[in-house]
């Protein structure tokens, strides 16, 4: 314990949570193809297409069954640059967040671009995957997007 | 149904760090203060209702510590929501309404000091396809400050006009933690966080914690010279799928200031929940507020965002506007979730 | 034979978080006298109950506690329980006595060890006495008592 101050007894410690969680068939599916290296959504009943895959369509409830494949390459419709990354980021580097809507799909997905600087950044610039070395079912076997 | 009125708000210090007060110790105080301000005690309590986080503590069930700071015994009929406690007196008017309680004490309280913020509202999101990337809540907000100057509802001027408000506002608030004059200019200046946020568009870190008392109509008039009659709440949620959203507005604040009754009220004064500037704007717009309406004359949770207390704070301040006898009708927002995903509307009366 | 790898069914998402735990206003000034070998609770200027530790409230009466009182290493077995099962992270060896340990004085029970006596002699209501460490490992933390043994005749 610290012993800088007597009034202040302070303790350093560290939460882990080391959850499986159980994807059920959508969100499963969803991540098998992802591990193949390929993109799909879930169509709803008004034809729209949802990535990554939606169980249920956020509008109207309905459950989703029909999947989709999507391009691996779409459009940025809106990005954040962390310039100092915090520990948990996945990227340690100045990177952005982003929404990015594939080509095939029509609302966007918010994962990571590897821009290498602020300027090379602008909504609606293209952007396309970056797979992880490894691919083992899961958000990140996109290591992340680049510009296209 | 029957009537309910806010008769009691206090708030703690906003302050960085609380140091070796834990969050009984920061309850405590409040919870005494805002029961001594109507002269109850907690005997004369039907229902206490709290909000706060366990995930910010660090510990499981930490909640059930803060009732510490509150005496239960005799046994007290209590609840708590994992959540601003703005939720934990929504469940309070419920017992109001059904006729269960007529007088109830709220207390919201956090310290975010100890663990990593950004982080831990990470938690909150959808843990398969957003947790693992750890997108943080600065970030996030960033995203729609972004969508939004993109469509051009704003500009970056209009942020920091938000921010130099705010600032200014919170020096006639002694428990503001940052308050200061300062102008749009030297705003700008200032170098970005994330971007295109810069660090004052964000609300401060804060320790505190914050009491409220709610009283059915005969309760309210026999402890109030001036209760502030709530005449409207609703609560409204969206998707948690950030992608399907239009981060440029916000559709369940506008729903929900519908079903509170906002449109046509001669609403005088405003607290507004937004932990960014861009919020703020965005929340104006849906509220439908006129530009005479002076918005978060507190400073708002720029000036200060105890988590889990912040949306009580704003109907507390309202409150007490209108307790005073210096506004008449009020319009309190609390929000929850990333880029405004829950909202809740309340109009307050004299 | 495919050796198509099984879909996803499930994944893995570690969560780790860091915290820097502040102990509270009335368990450091607890902490700082038990570092000096010394107990030292809290009474309730309501209801006269001593705590030990204090939380610097009483919890039944909802009212801060400040009046500080020393009390003595010494007290009843108020309950207990003969722990079987190691505890993750817990370095003491099962079997081994957890119980809830009122100290003279005091009005509610904390918990901590029994031990130098057969488990099975253990029993609600049996006097016992602090076993402190070697003075030079008290740090703060209750653990500075090793755990509580019986007073010789009870």
């Amino acid at each position: 314990m610290a012993e800088t101050n007597p009034e202040l007894l302070t303790k350093s410690f560290e939460l882990g949570y080391t959850y499986t969680r159980s994807t059920g068939p959508v969100i499963g599916h969803f991540l098998t193809e992802l591990r193949e290296g390929r993109i799909v959504g879930t169509r709803t009943s008004d034809g729209r297409v949802l990535v990554p895959a939606a169980e249920y369509d956020p509008v109207s409830a309905e459950a989703l069954t029909e999947f989709v494949s999507v391009a691996e390459e779409g459009v940025v419709t809106t990005w954040s640059w962390v310039a100092e990354p915090i520990s948990h980021h996945l990227l340690q580097k100045p990177f952005a967040f982003a929404l990015v809507r594939l080509d095939g799909a029509d609302v966007p997905m918010l994962h990571m671009v590897d821009a290498g600087e602020e300027g090379a950044m602008r909504t609606g610039m293209r952007v396309r995957v970056r797979w992880a070395a490894e691919r083992r079912g899961s958000i990140t076997d996109i290591a992340c997007f680049e510009p296209a | 149904m029957r009537e309910a009125a806010v008769i009691g708000y206090t708030q703690s210090m906003q302050r960085r760090y609380a140091g070796a007060a834990n969050e009984s110790e920061l309850i405590m105080p409040v919870v005494r203060e805002v029961m001594q301000s109507v002269g109850v005690t907690q005997k004369d309590i039907d229902f206490t209702c709290s909000g706060s986080c366990d995930y910010l503590q660090g510990a499981a069930f930490a909640f059930v510590e803060g009732l510490n700071a509150v005496a239960t015994a005799p046994p007290i009929r209590e609840s708590h929501v994992e959540m601003d406690a703005a939720w934990a007196l929504y469940e309070a008017l419920l017992k109001i309404w059904s006729g269960e309680a007529d007088l109830c004490l709220i207390y919201g309280f956090s310290k975010s000091s100890p663990g990593e913020l950004r982080s831990v509202l990470t938690l909150q999101l959808d843990p398969y396809y957003h947790v693992p990337l750890w997108p943080d809540a600065v970030s996030l907000a960033a995203l729609q400050a972004r969508a939004m100057l993109d469509a051009g509802s704003l500009t970056e001027r209009d942020m920091a006009e938000v921010v130099m408000r705010s600032r200014r506002a919170a020096l006639l608030n002694p428990k503001a933690q940052l308050a200061a004059e300062t102008s749009i200019e030297a705003l700008l200046a200032e170098p970005r966080f994330v971007s295109p946020l810069r660090r004052h568009d964000c609300a401060p870190i804060t320790d505190g914690a914050s009491a409220l008392l709610v009283a059915s109509a005969d309760t309210a008039r026999r402890l109030c010279a001036r209760p502030a009659w709530i005449r409207g709440i609703d609560h409204r949620m969206e998707t948690g799928t950030l992608g399907a959203r239009d981060l440029t507005r916000s559709p369940s604040t506008r729903y929900a200031a519908a079903r509170a009754g906002v449109a046509g009220r001669p609403v005088d004064t405003a607290e507004l929940h937004a932990p960014f500037s861009h919020q703020e704007i965005i929340l104006r717009r849906e509220l439908g507020l006129s530009d005479s309406v002076a918005v978060n004359p507190s400073g708002g949770a720029l000036a200060g965002n105890v988590m889990m207390a912040a949306g009580l704070d704003r109907i507390g301040h309202v409150a007490t506007r209108i307790m005073r006898g210096e506004a008449d009708c009020g319009v309190a927002h609390a929000t929850s979730g990333p880029c405004l995903q829950q909202n809740l509307v309340a109009v307050l009366e004299a | 034979m495919s050796d198509t790898p099984a879909p996803v069914t499930g994944i893995e998402v570690p969560i780790n978080l860091q915290y820097e735990f502040t102990a509270g206003k009335a368990l450091t000034r607890f902490l700082t006298r038990i570092r000096e070998g010394r107990i030292v609770g809290q009474r309730c200027p309501g209801c006269n109950n001593v705590y030990v530790p204090p939380r610097g409230m009483c919890a039944a009466c909802g009212i801060p506690t400040e009046e500080e009182v020393e009390v003595v290493d010494e007290g009843i077995v108020e309950s207990f329980t003969v722990v079987h099962i190691p505890i993750p992270g817990n370095p003491i060896k099962p079997p081994f006595v957890a119980a809830n340990i009122l100290l003279d004085g005091t009005d509610m029970a904390c918990l901590h060890r029994v031990s130098e006596v057969d488990n099975a002699r253990v029993h609600v209501g049996m006097r016992v006495k602090a076993r402190w460490k070697p003075r030079e490992e008290w740090d703060y933390t209750f653990e500075n008592i090793a755990w509580f043994r019986p007073v010789e005749g009870s």
